[in-house]
């Protein structure tokens, strides 16, 4: 035993601790449990992961049958492979890191000890959900982090904005996971279990026997859980939203660690996917699809975290383009580089706002190079990760992602390259805007404090030398060899895109101002539908939510609860009512009509007995 | 010397014990919902349960059985303390409103 249930046990104990006694411990207290408790975590996998080196098959601790009922029969189990390696350790470290972090940003915040306990209570969630050995498991994480996901993004529920987009987030989410159960049900009735082990090993061994259809519709049903919980086309719209809570909140969970937890998912399930080429043709065009949106919506947002938060869902497409081409252990590299860089992307953007006092609009700033000089420094540090510049992090991943999708069908890694060019450009547009030229602002901005600037430091080198780990091998074992042709022409090409767009934003944003300006008025009509989103939100509002609302209120409230609902309560206690009415007329007070009652009731009970032969 | 009770009986069907108390009771019922005297209506009540007494007796005798004896002296009983209750109640009732009109007395209702 290795006793991995101590993992989520120990930021549970410390969300229970915050939750319950958190408003009347002092901070120092509050922050020692949060801190305290993922530490002990992150050690905790450390030291497993240590003693199960090198982990070659998957190693499974059986805690307690949770449900047996004829074919259902599910254990609360956990196990770790190689994958939940890579995931426990991307998991705890960003947490840990995130956490410190947090320390310092929210210092001036009310409901401190409220946030800490979400963000332990969010580890705990997401720490199952890695650690799941079937999907009924995951399936509790999966809606876990969801949970505490709409906690955090309403965390200030003062503000309207901020409760509309945890409710649209949760709401949202509530679709994909329609589909995951559906898609848990239909493995259950096709393999008779949800244990992965037992799923899987069935997929391989009968491939032949199952019904192709039945497998595609599976795996089809799994990505519609999967698009909502990593904000995938059709169901990203709450992403960009979500970033309403703090910033902190927006760097863990909705870049580094839940929003992955689709793509976790998937590579989890490849077995399953193997089967299905179509179901892999879906998840590699999904991606593609979102990649390209998002990225070109990205560059035309001027709210840093929306650019960050449209970037998250661009690399996510990527990571399921990754997925669908057949090259898992790739798509899970990209989850830990870009863990490394959103992550940093996201405090930087949160070290800015911290240092101009909550304003996030890129055209009030400018100039911020000499006055928060770390900030800057760990900022550029992510941008060209994730630009793909090499050697840092994102280059090796995001090559390994195009390589296997060039080998997969070309078109795609040309795709995938425009949007790596695209990618590069917005990033490297919010740095211009936001450290170069002069300062637009009014602020007096002041540098962060060291809780905040050490693990900025910690993630920039990560995201620098991230690339270095070396995941794909890692993880051949359990994806199979993968490995697309190494073509030095593909690796220029998409390097020498990440270059282009890194040059164009400097000649838009530092070397000639003037110049989007112009552009954007050329390309007129087109610049605004991206400006707007597409329009994608007004889209599902008129499509989708009015129509479910205004049908909801004319039939729903309008008839069927006012009427039938309302009719139905109401008439009974009319009825009642009515009745009582009647028979109060009975009780007149008069003694001698009370008495012609029971000579009445006499003769009608005799007369009834002896009608119907009672007295024989 | 024949025995007096065997001639009346044979003499006397049960009959007519029984239409003797069946017009006893029906009179006190008719005085009770007719009369609007309280003391008027309290006689009828008596009337009516002696009524009943009388048809008890009868089928005791015909029957053979002592379970009507006892019966009647059950209601006997009762009689005695409704009686006692009834006119405390009558006396009461006389003292406040000064009437023993028995439909003034209606004030407790709904």
């Amino acid at each position: 035993m290795h006793h991995l249930w101590l993992i989520p046990a120990f930021p549970l104990a410390g969300f229970l601790v915050n939750g319950i006694a958190g408003r009347r411990l002092p901070k120092a207290l509050v922050n020692t449990f949060a801190i305290g408790s993922v530490l002990l975590s992150f050690l905790w996998v450390l030291k497993v992961l240590a003693d199960l080196q090198p982990l070659e098959a998957a190693y499974t601790e059986r805690y307690f049958t949770w449900i047996r009922s004829g074919i259902v029969n599910v254990g609360f189990d956990f196990m770790v492979d190689r994958l939940t390696a890579v995931m426990l350790l991307v998991v705890t470290g960003i947490g840990l890191l995130i956490h410190i972090y947090s320390v310092g940003y929210m210092a001036h915040e009310a409901g401190y000890d409220r946030f800490f306990a979400f963000l332990n209570l969010f580890m705990f969630f997401m720490l199952v959900l890695v650690l799941a050995a079937n999907y009924l498991v995951l399936f509790i994480g999966w809606e876990g982090v969801g949970l505490c996901s709409y906690l955090l993004i309403g965390f200030y529920y003062l503000k309207k904005s901020a409760t509309d987009a945890g409710k649209k987030a949760f709401v949202v989410n509530r679709v994909g996971d329609l589909g995951f159960s559906l898609g848990m049900f239909l493995t259950l009735l096709t393999f008779g279990s949800l244990d992965f082990a037992a799923v899987f090993g069935k997929a391989q061994a009968e491939a032949s026997a199952l019904n192709p259809q039945t497998v595609t519709l599976i795996c089809l049903l799994l990505l519609v859980g999967a698009t909502g919980k990593s904000a995938q086309v059709p169901l990203y719209v709450w992403l960009p939203d979500a970033m309403e809570g703090p910033t902190p909140v927006s760097a863990l969970i909705h870049a580094a660690t839940m929003v992955t937890a689709g793509v976790y998912m998937v590579a989890r399930s490849a077995p399953l996917y193997n089967l299905s080429p179509t179901a892999m043709e879906v998840v590699a065009i999904v991606g593609l699809l979102t990649a390209v949106l998002a990225a070109t919506i990205g560059m035309t947002q001027y709210d840093i975290k929306k650019v960050f938060a449209y970037s998250t869902v661009s690399q996510l497409g990527y990571m399921f383009l990754g997925l669908g081409v057949g090259a898992y252990s790739a798509a899970v590299f990209h989850i830990m580089t870009h863990a490394f860089f959103k992550a940093l992307l996201f405090l930087g953007a949160g070290s800015v706002i911290h240092a101009l006092s909550g304003e996030q609009d890129l055209r009030m700033m400018g100039g911020l190079r000499s006055k928060i000089p770390v900030t800057f420094t760990v900022l550029l540090a992510a941008a060209v990760a994730i630009a793909g510049v090499p050697p840092f992090s994102g280059f090796h991943s995001k090559d390994a992602i195009l390589l296997a999708a060039h080998a997969h069908a070309p078109w795609m890694f040309w795709v995938g390259v425009a949007t790596a060019a695209m990618t590069a450009f917005y990033v490297f547009r919010a740095i211009f805007l936001c450290f170069f030229g002069t300062y637009r602002g009014d602020a007096h901005p002041h540098e962060s404090p060291l809780v905040m600037t050490l693990p900025l430091g910690v993630l920039a080198l990560l995201s620098l030398a991230g690339g270095y780990f070396n995941v794909p091998h890692y993880l051949a074992p359990l994806f199979g060899g993968e490995h697309a042709p190494h073509d030095e022409t593909l690796v220029y090409a998409s390097v020498a895109a990440g270059l282009a767009g890194i040059g164009l934003a400097w000649l838009c944003y530092v070397a000639a101002p003037g110049l989007p300006e112009r552009f954007s008025q050329m390309l007129g009509g087109l610049y605004r539908l991206v400006y707007n989103k597409y329009y994608v939100d007004e889209m599902y509002d008129a499509v989708i939510v009015h129509p479910i609302r205004d049908g909801s209120r004319a039939l729903l409230w309008g008839v069927v609860d006012a009427r039938l609902v309302d009719g139905a309560v109401n008439g009974a206690g009319a009825l009642a009512k009515a009745v009582g009415a009647g028979l109060r007329q009975m009780q007149s007070g008069y003694i001698r009509r009370y008495a012609a009652w029971v000579v009445l009731g006499s003769v009608a009970i005799v007369a009834a007995a002896a009608f119907w032969g009672g007295m024989r | 010397m024949p025995d007096l009770t065997h001639v009346l009986a044979a003499q006397v069907p049960l009959s007519w014990y029984l239409i003797l108390s069946v017009i006893l009771f029906v009179i006190g019922a008719a005085g009770f919902l007719i009369r609007r005297n309280i003391l008027t209506v309290f006689m009828c009540i008596e009337l009516m349960l002696n009524a009943v007494n009388l048809s008890f007796l009868s089928f005791s005798h015909q029957l053979k059985n002592v379970d009507g004896h006892i019966y009647s002296f059950f209601v006997m009983v009762v009689a005695a303390a409704e009686a006692a209750v009834g006119l405390a109640i009558i006396l009461t009732v006389f003292k406040n409103r000064a009437t023993l009109e028995i439909d003034e007395v209606s004030s407790l209702k709904l």
